[in-house]
């Protein structure tokens, strides 16, 4: 292999002064025309064109800091794709119309909604962001529970486990009737739907976790003086730990697809009940303005867990 | 201060088919004496020491330490495994507390945990994780996990056999060094000739199918501190003669273990 090719694995062409400018000038290029290009429709440009220059600013200012620069070298194709995605977009939406109203509103409108409903879309994301995370929580907290039961004890694993099998193939979502007259409000109800949808995975990942612990560690933890009790809490368990957040990862993915549809059928705030309210209004600027904003919410929830997962097994290489 | 009295270890397999793992086999270990087993792969040393340990239980015959039967695995008798077995989420030092902790005597004996790490030739390493660690390393840890127990026994299932020559020959001369300064008594498993004799007081020459202990040599203790001594390699003829193994074929096995 080209020993320059290998030589950085973290981040890709972290010299490319070509894709560097390219990723300049394509939203150069994106702010060009939106100011040269006459509008067909009637919309407000102020607010997608200082974005764009804002975001330009930034890149620029990256650029002068060390830290970032391959960073930025590295995304920089990516940024390149989006700029020229959103000239062609404007191109073919507010500049002529070919894309109509209101289906495809242009970047020029989705960036005005996403400022003037800041106030809105705020709200709705803090709401979406704390259900998503109650539920994900009651759903980690009881699949480690039922999962170290099943993969502990034979008496539970006997009845846990068929039981897992069974309810965790169903999709959350089908649960949502009983669970909008089980529950005193939406809320809670999207609590239990949530915390079903993260409970099976986990639990699941958990009980292999627990049971795959190698003899060798339950036998010299035997020879140096350990009850039952350690031998659970102080060797099965986090031998389990990995597990647990490869658990987390896989149904954070079902959890967040949960929400959003339980929040576009049975709620009364969130990004999904947003996304139907302004559907009825036929505003689809502002429905694509929340698919935006959730892409980017689910990115950051992401993130986090990938933090609390380096930081519980910093342990592994 | 061990006793082995009679014991026999029968195995089926899935066909229901018997393998005497061990046959009457009996055996007295001495307070303070580092005793090896050596013989073929099959003959049972590994089963004997594990039943040692208490962590499997014979079919037949009786198990004593200080006149009390073995029953279970206790913190008496310390056991490290040919593959280390560290808690590969927990630290140098955290691996070594392991029994402090499970025996609620960490806050006491906190300060154990630096002077076993330092028995072992580990200072500098409290923090690593056993990722971070070579094979050699990793064993020292896992004997200074069992010594720091104080048991009345420690029991090595070739712990060196996974090691390359250079870091067997150091672990060797550590093992003989913590024997020196702690006095456990030490009843190591090995396949190593030389290694039995470098470090032994006695050597039990084991036979398999069905595994029983066929003779038991004594070491002088001056002709064990050089590998290159006459005392050293007639003592190294005998036990290879025992174990059938003398000679040229011996030679060859040699020449084709060190290329590995």
């Amino acid at each position: 292999m080209n020993p320059k090719r290998s030589a950085n694995k973290k981040y890709w062409k972290p010299k490319s002064k070509r894709w560097l400018a390219a990723a300049i000038l394509s939203p150069a290029a994106a702010v060009a025309a939106s100011a040269l290009v006459p509008n067909v429709q009637a919309v407000n440009t102020l607010y997608y064109r200082t974005a764009l220059v804002a975001f330009l600013a930034a890149l620029l200012v990256l650029w002068t800091m060390r830290r970032f620069r391959n960073r930025l070298y590295h995304y920089s194709q990516f940024i390149a794709a989006a700029g020229l995605a959103l000239t062609v977009l404007d191109l073919l939406t507010t500049k002529s119309n070919i894309l109509k109203l209101p289906f495809f509103p242009g970047p020029t409108q989705i960036v005005e909604v996403l400022y003037t409903e800041r106030a809105m879309l705020f709200v709705c994301t803090v709401y979406s962001l704390r259900l998503f995370f109650a539920g994900l929580a009651c759903g980690v907290i009881l699949g480690v529970a039922t999962g170290v039961m099943t993969g502990w004890n034979r008496q539970w694993n006997y009845w846990l486990f068929p039981v897992l099998k069974i309810i965790g193939v169903i999709p959350p979502v089908a649960w949502i009737p009983l669970a909008l007259v089980v529950f005193p409000t939406s809320f809670y109800a999207g609590i239990f739907l949530l915390a079903l949808a993260s409970w099976f995975s986990i639990a699941f990942m958990v009980a292999g976790g627990i049971a795959s612990t190698p003899k060798a560690y339950f036998e010299v933890s035997r020879t140096l003086g350990a009850s039952e009790r350690f031998l659970l809490f102080h060797v099965a368990i986090p031998n389990a730990v990995p597990s647990i957040f490869t658990g987390i990862a896989t149904s954070a993915g079902m959890c967040f697809m949960t929400l959003v549809i339980t929040e576009m059928i049975g709620a009364k705030a969130g990004l999904g009940w947003y996304i139907n309210w302004a559907k009825a209004w036929a505003s689809y600027d502002k429905v694509y303005a929340s698919i935006l904003i959730m892409g980017a919410a689910f990115c950051i929830i992401l993130g986090v867990i990938n933090l609390f997962r380096n930081y519980f097994l910093r342990w592994q290489k | 201060m061990i006793e082995v009295r009679n014991i026999s270890r029968i195995y089926y397999d899935t066909s229901g088919l018997p393998t005497e793992a061990l046959l009457a086999v009996s055996l007295a270990i001495r307070q303070g004496e580092f005793l090896s087993l050596i013989g073929p792969s099959g003959c049972g040393k590994t089963t004997l020491l594990r039943l040692i340990a208490g962590l499997d239980l014979p079919q037949s015959g009786e198990l004593l330490i200080e006149n009390r039967a073995i029953e279970k695995p206790s913190h008496e008798r310390g056991y490290v495994f040919q593959q280390a077995a560290l808690f590969p989420w927990k630290t140098v030092e955290e691996n070594i507390a392991v029994g402090l902790k499970a025996r609620h005597t960490y806050k006491e004996k906190k300060s154990l945990v630096p002077e076993y790490i330092r028995l072992v030739g580990l200072t500098g390493f409290a923090k690593s994780y056993p990722h971070e660690l070579s094979g050699g390393m990793m064993q020292r840890v896992a004997i200074a996990r069992a010594l720091i127990n104080e048991p009345k026994a420690l029991l090595l299932d070739e712990p060196l056999g996974a090691l390359d020559a250079f870091t067997r020959i150091e672990l060797q001369n550590t093992i003989r060094r913590i024997w020196s300064e702690t006095g456990t008594t030490i009843v190591l498993v090995t396949h190593d000739v030389d290694e039995a004799i470098y470090l032994s007081d006695r050597i039990a020459i084991m036979t398999a199918r069905p595994g029983r202990i066929s003779e038991i040599i004594d070491v002088e203790i001056n002709s064990r501190r050089d590998r290159n001594h006459d005392d050293f390699i007639n003592l190294r003829r005998r036990a290879l003669e025992k174990l059938h193994l003398a000679g040229e074929v011996y030679a060859n096995v040699r020449g084709a273990g060190e290329a590995i």
